[in-house]
C-alpha cells in the first residue's frame, strides 16, 4: 500500500489524466464493497476514515462492511443498499479516477443511469454464487445505449464458491454470450472477492488458475476515448450575451464545442434557421488572444455579420459535413417516468442546446432489456422499458445520428418538470405528414361549413377576410401599430378586430401555467383566427419574435382562409418572405397607410363597394 | 485539453445553463476558496462580467478579515453583492458557545435558517451600494429559484451523492433517495412552482484541483489560508468558534499544493477542522437535508 502511494506522489506533480469509471450490476452483488476495498487497499482513504467507520459499526453493533465507506447516507447504511450513485475520488499510479458507485436495485435505475452516463468505462459486478441476474443483463444493455464501449466484468464473492474455476467459467460463458447479442465485447472477467481482498489490487494465491489482471489493473487498462477534434464542427448555441449595461458592446455567441474545431474567418451556418455568418473572434476571460477553438472548450464567438439567431441553434462549419434537419426521428428510448409515455401527450425534448415540444408518434418495438425479448404490439412505453419508436418535434431540429456524432445524437425527454427518459437517434424519418397538417385535414373533413360562403360574406362586408400577422421584436411597438391599423380600418367602415398574443394568453390560455408552452398558445391563436376569418373578419394579430415554423403553423391552422404577414424591424424569417417589410414605425400613420395599401393591392379591401 | 481545462469547461457550461434557465438566480459566496473559484468561473462564463447576484450569509462569527475581503472584491469586480443574517437568533444569543445551544443547532439557526429565509425573501436582504460602499436593505423579495453553490463531491459522503442540478421542495428539503436522473449534460432545469434548484458547478473538483486552479489563474484568495508567521493557517473557513486553524507553515498557494500532494495533508480530510461535523455520525447530512450547503 505504501509503495503505491509513493509512486503516485512521484507521478502527481505533472498534470494527470482523469477518468470516470462506473461500477454497476445486480443488487447485492457487492459493487460498493469492491469500490470500498479498492479505496482501502490503495490507501486512497483519508487518514482515520477506515477506523471511524469501523468504530461507528461497533457502536451500532453491526458488522463492518467495506460498502459503508461509500454508502454515506443514513438510509443506505440502515438498509444495507446503495440508493444513489456516489462519486469516489481515487488515484492509481497511472491516473486519477472518479469512480461512480451505482445502485443495483431496479427501483433506483434512474440513479444508475445518471451515474453511468458520466462514465467512460464500466466494471460490471456479478455475484459468483447467484450468477447472472436480471439487472446484470439490464445494466449491460443500458451501457451500450449510454454509449459506453469499454466494459470489464468482476465476478465477485468467489470466496463463497471456494474459488471454483468451473463456476467462474460458466459465468464467463453465459455473460459473454449475452453481451455479444448487444454487440459488447468485455475486456476481461476477473474472479475476485472484495470482502477478502482477492484480486482487487494484487493477484490472489487462492485463484492460482487465473493469470489475468486484478481489478486495479483492469482500471488502469481502460483507455481514454480518442479526441473528437477530427469530427465535423458542432457548437450548440447555449446563449447569446450582450452586457451592454456594463459598457460591453460585444455580442457573444456562447456555448461548448462538442466536436471539431474552428478558427477566425471560417464561414458558419446555424440550424435550423439556416442563417450564415463568419467567425470574427474567439472570446474569453483572463486568456491570451486566441484564433481557434477546439472540442471540449466552453467558449464564445463574435460574428462578422450580425444575424438574429436563438439559443438552441446548432452552429456548424459550412465546409463540414452538415447535420441532419428533421421533425421526425427514429430513436431508441429508455423510459424512467412514473407515468407511461403515451402518444397523445406533449413532452419536451432537450437535444444538445435546444428545447422543443415533442410527441410520441409510434412505438415500433419494445424490448425487455433483462432478457432481450421484444414486443411489437405496444402503444405506449412503461417505466424501465426500452423501445424503438418514432418521435415528432414541433419544429425541425438539427442533429446527427448517434453512431456518427454521439453528443448531438442523443436527447432527454421531460415529462411534467422531470427528466423521464433518454434516447439515441438512429435515423431521421422522411416527412410524410406532420401533426398540424393532419389535424387541419381532419378538421376540414368534419367541420360543419356554413351555407354562407366566403363570397356571400365578402359581398355583405365589402372585404375578403384575412389574418393579418404583425411581428417584430417585442419592444418595437407592434401592438400600438396594430391598434392604429384597427382604428383606421374601422373608421373606413371595415369589419376588423385586433387580437394580440398577450391578450389571448391572459384569456383563453390562462390554464397554461408553464410560460414555456408558447407553441400551445400559438396553436390556440391559430384556431381562434380560423374562426374569426371564417366569420369574414379582418383579424389583426400581433406576435413578437415569430419564426418561420411558428408562422407556418399559424397559417396552416388558419386555412382554408388567407393570411398576410407584416414584419417590423429586423427580419427574423429565413425561409418566408413577409408580404410587407416595415423598417421603422416612428411614423405610425405612414406604416398604417402602407399596410392598408398592401391589403388593397391584394384585394382584401374591396374598394368599389365603398 | 488537460484535467483543469476540462473541469473549467464543465463548470462554465453548468453556470451558463443555470443563467439561461433561471430568472431568479443567485450564487452563494462564503468567501472561502471554493466559492471564490466559483465566482472566478462565473467571470469566465460571462466574459469578465458577473450577471448573477452574490449572496453571503453573515453569521457575524466570521473572521473580520473575511468581510473586508468580500467588500473589496465586490467593489472591484462590480458584483451585485447581497448579505442575509438571522437577526433574531443573534439578538437572543441563540448561538454557540455563548448561548445554550449545540454546535449543530447554532449552524442550523445562523446558516440554514438565515439562508432559507433570505432565499425565499421573507427576511431582509442587504445589498451593497457601489456609490457609498455600504449595505442597504433591498426592496426585492422574489424567492430565488436557482441557487448556485460551490460544494464538492470529495468533501463528505452526502455531497458525493449530489447532482449538478439538485431539486429542493417548498420546505427546502433534499430528497436524497429520489433524485432526478441527470445524463449527457442535460440537467433538471424545469421545476414546479414553489420548488427551487441547487446548482453545483464544482461537484467534480477536488481540494487539490481548487488550489491548482487558483495558482494557474492567479485568483486573489483570502490570506487566512496562509501562515503569517504563527505556524498556523486555516484549511477550511467557517465561523471562528467552530473552525480550528491547522498547524502549517504554508505561506502561499504553491506551498499549499505541495502540502496536499506530498506533505502533511496528503491523507487528512479537509473538514477535519470543522467541529460541527462530529456531533452525530451524520452531522452534515442532517444539516444538508435541511438546506445547509
Amino acid at each position: 500500500m505504501a509503495t503505491i502511494q509513493k509512486e503516485i506522489k512521484a507521478a502527481e506533480k505533472s498534470t494527470r489524466e482523469q477518468m470516470n469509471v462506473v461500477v454497476i450490476g445486480h443488487v447485492d452483488h457487492g459493487k460498493s464493497t469492491v469500490v470500498g476495498r479498492l479505496l482501502a487497499d490503495t490507501g486512497s482513504l483519508p487518514e482515520g476514515k477506515l477506523e471511524e467507520v469501523k468504530a461507528n459499526c461497533k457502536r451500532n453493533a453491526k458488522p463492518f462492511e467495506y460498502a459503508f465507506l461509500l454508502d454515506a447516507l443514513k438510509d443506505e447504511q440502515a438498509q444495507g443498499i446503495t440508493i444513489d450513485s456516489a462519486r469516489c475520488f481515487f488515484k492509481s499510479v497511472k491516473r486519477e479516477y472518479i469512480i461512480i458507485d451505482a445502485p443495483g436495485h431496479i427501483e433506483f435505475l434512474k440513479n444508475m443511469i445518471s451515474g453511468a452516463a458520466r462514465a467512460e468505462a464500466a466494471m460490471l459486478v456479478i455475484d459468483a454464487k447467484e450468477g447472472v441476474q436480471e439487472n446484470s443483463r439490464r445494466h449491460g444493455y443500458l451501457l451500450s445505449m449510454l454509449g459506453i464501449r469499454q466494459v470489464a466484468v468482476c465476478v465477485n464473492k468467489m470466496d463463497l464458491v471456494d474459488y471454483d474455476k468451473e463456476i467462474f467459467d460458466a459465468i464467463v460463458t453465459e455473460f459473454t454470450e449475452f453481451l455479444s447479442r448487444i454487440h459488447l465485447e468485455p475486456k476481461c472477467f476477473v474472479p475476485a472477492s472484495a470482502r477478502q481482498g482477492d484480486n482487487i489490487v494484487s493477484s490472489s494465491p487462492l485463484t492460482s488458475w487465473y493469470d489475468g489482471p486484478s481489478v486495479l489493473e483492469v482500471f488502469d487498462g481502460f483507455s481514454k476515448e480518442a479526441s473528437s477534434v477530427d469530427k465535423p464542427f458542432r457548437f450548440p448555441v447555449q446563449d447569446i450575451y450582450k452586457f451592454t449595461s456594463a459598457d460591453d458592446d460585444r455580442r457573444i455567441i456562447a456555448g461548448r464545442v462538442e466536436t471539431g474545431s474552428i478558427k477566425v474567418g471560417d464561414e458558419v451556418k446555424f440550424l435550423p434557421s439556416e442563417k450564415r455568418s463568419k467567425i470574427a473572434s474567439v472570446e474569453g476571460f483572463n486568456l491570451a488572444q486566441q484564433n481557434e477553438a477546439y472540442c471540449g472548450q466552453s467558449t464564445g464567438f463574435t460574428l462578422e455579420k450580425q444575424i438574429y439567431i436563438q439559443p438552441g441553434e446548432l452552429m456548424c462549419k459550412v465546409s463540414d459535413k452538415q447535420p441532419k434537419l428533421s421533425n421526425q426521428l427514429k430513436v431508441n428510448i429508455f423510459w424512467l417516468g412514473r407515468h407511461p409515455m403515451i402518444t397523445s401527450k406533449r413532452y419536451k425534448m432537450k437535444l444538445a442546446g435546444t428545447h422543443v415540444p415533442v410527441w410520441l408518434r409510434k412505438v415500433n418495438t419494445v424490448l425487455d432489456a433483462s432478457d432481450l425479448s421484444t414486443d411489437n404490439n405496444r402503444q405506449q412505453m412503461e417505466r424501465h422499458d426500452v423501445a424503438e419508436c418514432i418521435l415528432e418535434t414541433l419544429k425541425p431540429v438539427a442533429f446527427d445520428l448517434n453512431q456518427e456524432i454521439t453528443n448531438t445524437g442523443r436527447f432527454v425527454i421531460i415529462d411534467n418538470y422531470e427528466i423521464a427518459g433518454g434516447g439515441i437517434i438512429l435515423d431521421s424519418v422522411a416527412e410524410k405528414t406532420d401533426r398540424i397538417t393532419e389535424h387541419v385535414q381532419q378538421r376540414e373533413k368534419n367541420w360543419q361549413r356554413s351555407a354562407l360562403t366566403p363570397g356571400i360574406r365578402a359581398g355583405r362586408y365589402g372585404q375578403r377576410s384575412a389574418m393579418v400577422v404583425i411581428t417584430g421584436s417585442s419592444d418595437k411597438g407592434i401592438v400600438q401599430l396594430a391598434k392604429s391599423l384597427e382604428g383606421h380600418l374601422f373608421n373606413c367602415g371595415r369589419f376588423v378586430y385586433f387580437l394580440g398574443l398577450s391578450n389571448s394568453t391572459i384569456g383563453i390560455d390562462s390554464d397554461i401555467l408553464d410560460s414555456g408552452q408558447r407553441d400551445e398558445q400559438l396553436r390556440r391563436l391559430g384556431e381562434i383566427s380560423h374562426m374569426f376569418t371564417d366569420a369574414g373578419v379582418i383579424l389583426i394579430v400581433t406576435i413578437s419574435d415569430l419564426d418561420d415554423y411558428e408562422l407556418e403553423m399559424l397559417q396552416s391552422l388558419n386555412k382554408p382562409n388567407e393570411s398576410v404577414v407584416v414584419n417590423v424591424g429586423e427580419n427574423r424569417f429565413n425561409k418566408n418572405e413577409p408580404d410587407l417589410q416595415v423598417d421603422s414605425i416612428e411614423d405610425r400613420d405612414a406604416a398604417v397607410q402602407e399596410i392598408k395599401k398592401l391589403l388593397q393591392s391584394k384585394n382584401y379591401l374591396i374598394e368599389y363597394f365603398v | 485539453m488537460d484535467h483543469l481545462e476540462a473541469l473549467e469547461a464543465q463548470s462554465v457550461y453548468i453556470l451558463r445553463e443555470a443563467y439561461r434557465e433561471f430568472k431568479q438566480l443567485v450564487m452563494l459566496w462564503s468567501i472561502g476558496k471554493d466559492s471564490t473559484v466559483l465566482l472566478w468561473l462565473a467571470r469566465k462564463a460571462f466574459f469578465g462580467h458577473v450577471p448573477i447576484p452574490l449572496l453571503h450569509i453573515d453569521t457575524s462569527y466570521k473572521v473580520p478579515a473575511m468581510i473586508e475581503y468580500r467588500d473589496k472584491l465586490a467593489l472591484e469586480w462590480h458584483l451585485n453583492m447581497i448579505y442575509g443574517q438571522n437577526v433574531e437568533a443573534l439578538k437572543n444569543k441563540q448561538t454557540f458557545p455563548d448561548g445554550n445551544v449545540t454546535r449543530l443547532q447554532c449552524c442550523a439557526s445562523l446558516k440554514s435558517e438565515a439562508l432559507k429565509h433570505t432565499l425565499n425573501g421573507d427576511w431582509t436582504r442587504w445589498g451593497l451600494n457601489h456609490n457609498t460602499g455600504t449595505y442597504v436593505p433591498r426592496t426585492d423579495n422574489e424567492p430565488y429559484t436557482g441557487v448556485i453553490v460551490g460544494v464538492r463531491a470529495d468533501e463528505e459522503g452526502s455531497r458525493s451523492k449530489e447532482r449538478y442540478f439538485s431539486p429542493r421542495d417548498e420546505h427546502n428539503d433534499w430528497d436524497v433517495g429520489d433524485q432526478p436522473p441527470e445524463l449527457w449534460n442535460q440537467f433538471k432545469t424545469d421545476f414546479a412552482p414553489g420548488t427551487h434548484l441547487r446548482i453545483h458547478p464544482l461537484l467534480d473538483w477536488t481540494e487539490l484541483n481548487i488550489w491548482e486552479y487558483i495558482e494557474r489563474e492567479n485568483i486573489p484568495i483570502i490570506d487566512l489560508y496562509f501562515d503569517k508567521g504563527t505556524g498556523k493557517r486555516y484549511r477550511s473557513l467557517g465561523c471562528y468558534p467552530c473552525t480550528l486553524p491547522v498547524d502549517s507553515t504554508a505561506t502561499n498557494v504553491s506551498e499549499i499544493i505541495e502540502e496536499l500532494v506530498s506533505g502533511k495533508f496528503a491523507n487528512i480530510a479537509e473538514r477535519s477542522g470543522r467541529e460541527q461535523d462530529k456531533e452525530d455520525g451524520h452531522g452534515l447530512e442532517t444539516l444538508r437535508r435541511d438546506g445547509y450547503m
